[in-house]
């Protein structure tokens, strides 16, 4: 290769490897920034901010939706099976919100632990089928679980 | 093999080389669309949890998925132009700039209209859609800066330059919703392991990706075929190709 054209490639190299580093040293100290959430494991841990707005992701604890029978709020339990967070909020839903699946509140940590959000957004997963594949896989997993149980009978 | 290589430098060859290749892949590209697009809307079931307003995947993900790609080749046509001083890679950086901005803008914005009824909210502020719109605003850059000079060959480096920096942002725009906590789901087509897609929705998926490869590699041929007969309108070899 022309000694010139060597030079430029090398420097045309060192211009994208220098500014991946820095990029990535940046990206690295700024890392709690650039985390949409806050896990409930860290909330309970107390690592979150009590006085500004965060938000909290994880999964809908099952069976720890309540409604209020007065207005639009509603009482959850939030959790990334290492800590579990109360959510309170007042206000409409988005239609993917459900026990068991994923969720993003933005809010306040109140001073008893407690969340109380804002706005709440459905974190949708990475896994797609059509209705029939989800029934059987469910109606896989509920025949599997009574046989299970008859077991520990 | 470098004769070969070095044929995509010479501006005569490179423009007969686009006109029969645009020709060929004009009716491949319109009919692998077509098939795609009927296949994913209109045959393919709907999600378990988001019934049909999943269909959007079959334009956000390879609108996306080629916005990368065509990023990479836009850095590569700026590499070579950069080391080499090879004119037709300075027309190649040119000419896939608009493109990769019209595929990164289509990605946001069908990404914003599946966000709205399945997240709640037409835009979070979350890695991977903050990194997807820095991409949108670095194929503007190159754009712009191309633009900005009345030396072209200045005008090649500098747009070379930025190209190649951007290209970090790769990496992490396809990483992004496995290093941070983002409201984006990670991704349902993995290279290894189990794909979290059932079939009957990834054939046609992967069918309309293959055919956003052709869309791009066409729209770049004609770009480029554009730019060749601006400039030289005046060359004989021009008039002569034109009859």
């Amino acid at each position: 290769m022309h000694p010139k054209r060597k030079q430029r490639l090398t420097i045309a190299v060192l211009v994208v490897v220098l500014s991946s580093a820095a990029v990535g040293l940046v990206s690295y100290a700024l890392r709690g920034n650039i985390n949409l959430f806050y896990p409930p494991a860290d909330i309970v841990a107390g690592k979150a901010p009590v006085d500004r707005a965060i938000r909290v992701g994880g999964m809908v604890v099952e069976g720890s939706i309540l409604r209020s029978e007065q207005d639009l709020t509603t009482v959850f339990e939030v959790t990334d099976y290492a800590g579990t967070v109360t959510v309170s909020y007042t206000g409409i839903l988005p239609d993917l919100f459900a026990e068991g699946e994923g969720v993003v509140a933005s809010g306040m940590l109140l001073p008893d632990g407690s969340f109380r959000a804002t706005e709440v957004l459905a974190k949708h997963d990475e896994n797609y089928m059509p209705p029939e594949v989800a029934e059987a896989l469910q109606g896989a997993q509920s025949a599997d679980s009574p046989y299970r149980q008859g077991e520990g009978d | 093999m470098w004769a070969f290589i070095h044929k995509f430098g010479s501006p005569p060859w490179f423009f007969r080389f686009a006109s029969t290749a645009v020709r060929w892949l004009l009716p491949v590209v319109i009919g692998a669309l077509v098939f795609g697009a009927v296949w994913g809307l209109l045959y393919a079931p709907p999600d378990f949890r988001q019934g049909n307003s999943y269909r959007i995947i079959f334009i956000h993900v390879p609108s996306a998925v080629v916005a990368l790609a065509g990023y990479y080749v836009m850095a590569s046509a700026g590499l070579v132009s950069l080391v080499w001083k090879i004119k037709m890679a300075d027309t190649a950086m040119r000419a896939v700039a608009p493109v990769g901005a019209a595929l990164t803008f289509v990605a946001l914005v069908t990404g914003a209209i599946w966000g709205k009824p399945t997240w709640g909210a037409w835009w979070v502020w979350d890695a991977r859609i903050t990194s997807m719109l820095i991409l949108f605003f670095l194929y503007l850059g190159v754009i712009a800066l191309f633009e900005a000079y009345d030396n072209k060959a200045a005008a090649a480096k500098a747009c070379a330059v930025l190209s190649l920096v951007g290209t970090v942002n790769i990496p992490i725009i396809y990483k992004s919703v496995d290093w941070w906590y983002s409201l984006h789901q990670p991704a349902s087509i993995k290279f290894t392991g189990e794909t979290a897609i059932d079939a009957s929705m990834l054939y046609p998926l992967l069918v309309m990706i293959a055919a956003f490869y052709g869309l791009f590699a066409l729209l770049v041929l004609v770009n480029m075929r554009t730019e060749l007969l601006a400039t030289y309108r005046q060359s004989a070899w021009l008039r002569s190709e034109l009859g």
